[in-house]
């Protein structure tokens, strides 16, 4: 076993010790299929969290978005983000004449799976802020896509903003049914659309 | 039972282990013949939760076996992954606020190693006092630095319930295993055992009980089974179950039977506050039946267990004036 699997696997065993990180489906099994999760964001957990609940051998092919400047920072920083988690580098900072979203439809026509977080930041309330357009270009480039919401339930008492070190308290994570982009869908519409499932899903049981 | 009495350590303890894990494949063996018939819904539910509780069973009796075959100090670390798991499943199941988590840190990662280090070290005066009085005190100056004084009793008595429940409760199984008590070296794996079974005994047969005399509930908005009759037919069975067992144990047969009845009557009344104060948290769903959290099931199974340990403890210190 190489070193970034290792590592992947003790991180993974210490997010179930601290959080279960249960994964529930309800309306698609887990299955190796090519897929955008979408999820609410409250924590720097929230990755690891989805991450830990999926399947391992889903794991390998299911990458984050990370933040350029950030995550290739420091050594350690860019070496978990690069080796273990396969992330997307994504730039915070918008250059004219280039597409956001370019990396992110890359890692898709290489047949990757993704995780967004489609708030496009950390909230602290209890319903989701509302979602960004990144989510309808996507799944408008790459209709054969599923794209499956997910709640992540609990993670905010976990982790609250500015501490460092997580308390230990169960945390689930519910992945909903595929949904796609209907033919003529407007963008605002598909989007609350998309917010909504991911809403409903914290109250399945 | 004077030969079983005469037997060597190893050769009782090897004994109670294949008499349990003997009980454990027949009981198995017939479950499973079971689920070869027809059934209703009602029955294949009923039979569901009985294979649940079967697993778990299992899943203990192993655990004990590791434990006695790997010695004191791995039992003690398995009680202290028990007592942790607990803890997260209690913690998660109260309400906290953002300024409780230093506290939490600090009874997750302070308190609940040093607890365990304690017993491990044989301290009992240390380890008797530690939690009630240090931790007691330390818990509310951590919380009051958290700067939020919205419900700070509250929350603060909550944390500290955690604490003496799943930490404090718990590590009195192992402090069982530790305690030298005269004629009776390196022989604490019996008294842990003896106490699981009696308190086990005193759950089924109450649980059982209650099903069936449907007497009136003592309080129902808590329990609807908890009578006072099933908890004496409970009661009375793990002082049966612990008069049995009397010559593992260093007790005289009748001092036996009322250890039996203590503990097995303080761990269902133990189970009987898990009720309550899974009623106020608000989780309905009972018995393996995950919550969105997934937040329910080994804290039902060892709260009995976290009640009846500190009573047995310190009923045994008592009786033999140490």
């Amino acid at each position: 076993m190489k070193l970034p699997e290792a590592a992947g696997l003790l991180l993974a065993l210490l997010a179930r010790l601290i959080t279960g990180a249960q994964g529930h489906w309800h309306g698609a099994p887990p299955k190796a299929e090519q897929r955008i999760y979408f999820a609410n964001h409250q924590s720097h957990f929230d990755w690891v969290l989805i991450w830990a609940a999926l399947p391992r051998d889903l794991r390998t092919i299911t990458r984050p978005i990370a933040a350029r400047d950030y995550w290739t920072s420091s050594k350690l920083k860019h070496w978990i983000t690069r080796e273990v988690f396969n992330a997307v580098y994504v730039s915070r900072e918008r250059a004219a004449d280039e597409d956001p979203l370019e990396p992110l439809m890359e890692a898709l026509r290489h047949g990757d799976s993704l995780v967004i977080f489609p708030e496009g930041t950390r909230g602290n309330k209890a319903e989701p802020a509302a979602f960004k357009a990144g989510l309808y270009h996507l799944a408008e480039a790459f209709p054969e896509v599923q794209l499956i919401p997910a709640w992540i339930d609990n993670v905010q008492r976990v982790m609250p903003k500015g501490e460092i070190v997580p308390v230990p308290i169960l945390c689930s994570v519910t992945f909903g049914a595929p949904l796609s982009l209907q033919a003529g869908e407007d963008k605002r519409a598909f989007l609350d659309r998309a917010r909504n499932a991911v809403v409903a899903l914290r109250s399945v049981h | 039972m004077g030969s079983l009495r005469a037997l060597s350590v190893s050769g009782q303890i090897g004994l109670l282990f294949v008499v349990l894990f003997g009980l454990l494949t027949v009981v198995s063996v017939i479950a499973f013949s079971r689920t070869l018939r027809d059934r209703s819904d009602a029955q294949l539910a009923m039979h569901e939760q009985f294979k649940r509780d079967l697993r778990a069973v299992w899943v203990g009796a192993v655990l004990f076996w590791l434990a006695w075959v790997a010695g004191t100090l791995v039992s003690t670390l398995l009680f202290g992954i028990v007592s942790f798991l607990a803890l997260r499943e209690f913690v998660t199941l109260t309400h906290t606020r953002r300024g409780d988590h230093r506290s939490l840190l600090l009874a997750f990662f302070v308190v609940l190693p040093l607890q365990y280090a304690i017993v491990a070290t044989r301290e009992f005066d240390l380890f008797t006092v530690f939690i009630p009085v240090y931790v007691f005190l330390a818990i509310p100056v951590v919380s009051a630095f958290g700067n939020d004084p919205q419900r700070f009793l509250e929350r603060t008595a909550k944390i500290q319930w955690a604490i003496m429940v799943c930490v404090y409760g718990m590590s009195h199984a192992p402090a069982l295993l530790l305690l030298d008590l005269p004629d009776y070296e390196d022989r604490g794996a019996f008294m842990v055992l003896y106490l699981v079974a009696v308190v086990a005994v005193a759950q089924i047969v109450q649980e059982y009980a209650s099903r069936r005399l449907r007497h009136r509930p003592v309080a129902r908005a808590i329990s609807r089974t908890f009578s006072w009759r099933g908890w004496l037919i409970g009661a009375f069975a793990a002082a049966l179950c612990g008069g049995l067992l009397y010559w593992a144990t260093p007790f005289k047969p009748w001092p036996a039977v009322l250890m039996g009845f203590i503990a097995g009557g303080s761990g269902t009344l133990g189970e009987f506050v898990m009720k309550a104060l899974k009623r106020d948290a608000g989780v309905r769903s009972w018995g393996g039946k995950a919550s969105v959290t997934g937040a329910v099931g080994l804290l039902d199974r060892v709260a009995p267990l976290c009640f009846a340990a500190p009573v047995f403890f310190h009923a045994v210190r008592w009786y033999f004036g140490i």
